[in-house]
């Protein structure tokens, strides 16, 4: 669906400030829906101080700082990628990005066995184990899975926006004149980045 | 007339030719013209199918005891007719078919500035509406919630509300993705010469507008995620059982759905102000105030979320305050009346449809607005909370202000949009029947609900009976309106095409071009040496 119907004979219209202005208008609600979600979570931390604590105990410090780290490089190699973009390194481009697909796969492979331990130990959400224990544990543990999810789901679609860029940048069709796109993919994820810079305290850090 | 253009006419967009035939020319159109009426044919659609729902409410509440339904069915039919008229008829209302045709042409832009984005909210829309359909009529039946969900009974009610709210959602996400791509056009489409200041007030209007879409939807958004998450994987954040905290839910619902009034009603305005403007044959008075005052109202309308939940279980002072800024965003509201009236005042008024719509708007409007200060007050809103009060006052705002105010804007710019003019005796008849029925519809719900009586019922006492009864004779009469005047404007449809560039004498952009547009709405893009209204002499 290149051109339609009716833009036939419009000129195709490039506009990298427009195209970065969206993006950040885009970030920014998706910075509000996470907002909504630390604010439930403040009011349920401030209920629940006690059981929150102790929660926040459960959780694998260790796996969470790899994870934080794994993103943290990841955030850098998008950023070399434009960076390599813009000094016309296709080939340097495409391997930056084949870098930061490869680490998020590894965030997401922590992310699986994270889960997974916590399931087998028979927590997870709506478990006749967590319903066994107090209100504070299960507000906490409903906020890890959804937040975490949510997060994980944000870092799926950013591979897909990355493959996407990735897939421009090989037909050359994002290059050293036009790379809003790549630099578009590159927000995005640092934006995915970021959240985690804030879920990682919330759920591992503070006691 | 605006002499020059009328003397070569090009192919307009409703007969330009594309790759795509027919039917497909338009659903796959990127054309910002032809998307605004794929969204204006969906909404009236769904405006329709509302108001027949609304008019078997009223048939069921036409004397006391059970006419045509039992109470699980007028539960269903009013969250149904909530949904419907809020979230596929109001909430995209006049910014993504009206906004959708005319702000890139009232800044001198050829479209937006994502066109593929834009077809895409669409297709979000479509999508949004048709899960919420597939909600009503699969399962366990239609939801029984009332259009605001709250918890816990959404969480422990039997009907479908999964898929209906997950549908809201989709919704949700159209719409911002509508206000990212406006505010984008507003930043970067301006043609040479236009500042901020010279911008017509109706795009002002949908600044404002944008904004709020994009502010306050994901919050909504996540809330009816969480609430599809608490009922499926049975987490807890809104159920008491679990310590979850269904007023939270209140909170974040209202945290939205207050600004979306504001989604509704503020490019409401900004057609209005356009039209006011456009017939008093005046300058607007005030155009920087009434600019601003839509960003104020954007802003302002932020913060005064919980004058919905004074009865919910709040602090007194969280209520005092939600209070006097309930009464402080009143302000930029009435600035815009006052200014609407300035503007008229001495100005040489010419007596057409679409000011009498505007007419008809302002009065309703004002009704609406003064009764909204009696719901903003605590003491007095504790008294009409959840009465019928609340009913006939979101019907004035939302209906009469919002409703009126789309069909003021469709006649406003029907001869642009299509080229033709309808007959302006009907329409005006057809307005008249329509605005005595709505006041004779929603007038007496005012007093039953400061008598008592509550919303949501089927049955009600005795003593309501006379109100109800003029009430519900009162929405057969504006059916009647509405039939007259949407038939009117479809026969008009119909007619052969004239040339009626600029029917009314008004003064910006779009009225400079052909009707109706073609293509590229402008072979040159104009550059703008004068603000919006100046009268100047061609
Ligand atoms: C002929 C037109 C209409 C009629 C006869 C009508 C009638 C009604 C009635 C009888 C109720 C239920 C009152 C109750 O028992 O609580 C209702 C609720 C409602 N109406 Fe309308 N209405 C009409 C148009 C509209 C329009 C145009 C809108 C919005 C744009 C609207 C929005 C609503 C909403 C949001 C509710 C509340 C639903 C709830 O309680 O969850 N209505 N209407
Ligand atoms: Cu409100």
């Amino acid at each position: 669906m290149e051109h339609n119907a009716t833009t036939l004979s419009t000129h195709e219209h490039y506009d990298p400030v427009g195209a970065k202005l969206g993006m950040w208008l885009f970030i920014f609600t998706e910075m509000l829906l996470f907002g909504a979600l630390f604010i439930v979570y403040s009011v349920y931390r401030y209920r629940h101080p006690v059981e929150f604590h102790l929660a926040n105990q459960e959780l694998n410090v260790t796996i969470g700082f790899i994870n934080t780290v794994i993103l943290l490089i990841s955030s850098a190699t998008v950023a070399m990628s434009i960076t390599a973009m813009q000094k016309g390194n296709k080939k340097l481009t495409m391997i930056f990005l084949l870098i930061t697909l490869l680490l998020a796969v590894v965030f997401l492979i922590n992310k699986y066995f994270e889960w997974g331990a916590k399931i087998h130990h028979g927590i997870y959400p709506g478990s006749e184990f967590l319903l066994s224990l107090s209100h504070g544990d299960i507000l906490f543990f409903g906020l890890y899975f959804f937040m975490t999810g949510l997060h994980a789901i944000h870092i799926i679609v950013g591979m897909v926006i990355l493959i996407w860029v990735f897939v421009r940048v090989k037909q050359g069709r994002v290059n050293i004149n036009r790379y809003a796109l790549l630099e578009n993919g590159g927000l995005y994820w640092h934006l995915v980045d970021l959240i985690w810079i804030f879920l990682f305290p919330l759920f591992y850090l503070i006691h | 007339m605006s002499g020059t253009t009328t003397t070569q006419r090009m192919p307009s967009y409703l007969e330009y030719k594309g790759r795509f035939k027919g039917l497909a020319g338009w659903l796959l159109s990127t054309d910002h013209k032809r998307i605004a009426l794929l969204y204006l044919y969906s909404q009236i659609t769904f405006f329709l199918a509302g108001v027949v729902m609304g008019i078997f409410m009223k048939i069921e509440l036409m004397a006391p005891g059970q006419q045509i339904m039992g109470p699980a069915t007028y539960n269903a039919l009013f969250t149904v007719h909530g949904l419907t008229m809020i979230f596929l008829f109001i909430i995209p209302g006049l910014a993504a078919s009206f906004g959708n045709f005319f702000l890139p042409i009232m800044i001198g832009a050829k479209d937006v500035a994502f066109p593929k984005l834009n077809l895409f909210s669409w297709y979000l829309f479509m999508g949004g509406a048709i899960i919420v359909l597939i909600g009503i009529f699969t399962g366990d039946g239609p939801p029984d919630t009332g259009w605001t969900f709250y918890a816990p009974y959404s969480l422990k009610t039997n009907t479908n509300v999964v898929l209906t709210v997950f549908g809201a959602f989709v919704l949700g996400f159209s719409s911002v993705l509508t206000g990212l791509n406006f505010i984008v056009t507003i930043h970067q489409m301006r043609a040479p010469g236009m500042g901020f200041f010279r911008m017509p007030l109706f795009i002002w209007a949908m600044y404002g507008t944008s904004w709020i879409q994009l502010l306050a939807t994901p919050v909504v958004g996540i809330t009816f995620i969480m609430v599809i998450f608490d009922r499926v994987m049975g987490i807890g954040f809104f159920d008491p059982a679990k310590g979850g905290d269904p007023i939270l839910f209140q909170h974040l619902f209202w945290i939205y759905s207050h600004p979306a009034v504001y989604i509704m009603i503020l490019p409401a305005m900004g057609a209005i102000t356009e039209i006011i403007t456009t017939f008093s044959n005046r300058v607007v008075f005030g155009y920087k105030a009434i600019a601003m005052s839509s960003l104020a109202i954007a802003f302002v309308g932020y913060l005064v979320w919980g004058h919905h939940m004074f009865t919910s279980g709040m602090s007194d002072t969280a209520r005092l305050v939600f209070s006097l800024l309930t009464f402080l965003v009143a302000i930029p509201s009435a600035i815009k009346v006052f200014n609407w009236s300035a503007t008229m005042y001495k100005g040489s008024i010419d007596l057409q449809p679409p000011f009498w719509w505007a007419m008809a708007f302002l009065f309703v409007f004002m009704i609406g607005g003064l009764t909204g200060l009696v719901l903003g007050s605590v003491a007095t809103d504790v008294h009409v909370h959840d009465t019928m009060f609340v009913v006939a006052h979101f019907h004035y705002i939302v209906f009469g202000g919002a409703g009126l105010a789309f069909f003021a804007a469709l006649h406003y710019w029907f001869p642009k949009m299509w080229g033709k003019m309808y007959n302006k005796k009907v329409a005006n008849i057809g307005l008249l029947i329509l605005f005595i029925g709505f006041n004779t519809l929603y007038f007496p719900m005012f007093i039953l609900g400061i008598m008592g009586m509550p919303r949501r019922y089927y049955d009600y006492l005795p003593e309501f009976a006379t109100p109800n009864l003029i009430s519900t004779v009162g929405s057969w009469i504006l059916a009647l309106g509405l039939i007259i005047v949407i038939v009117n404007l479809l026969r008009a449809k119909k007619a052969p095409p004239e040339i009626i560039d600029n029917p009314w004498n008004g003064r910006t952009l779009e009225w400079k071009i052909q009707s109706p547009p073609t293509l590229e709405n402008f072979e040159e893009i104009p550059v703008i040496d004068h603000g919006p209204y100046d009268l100047i002499k061609e």
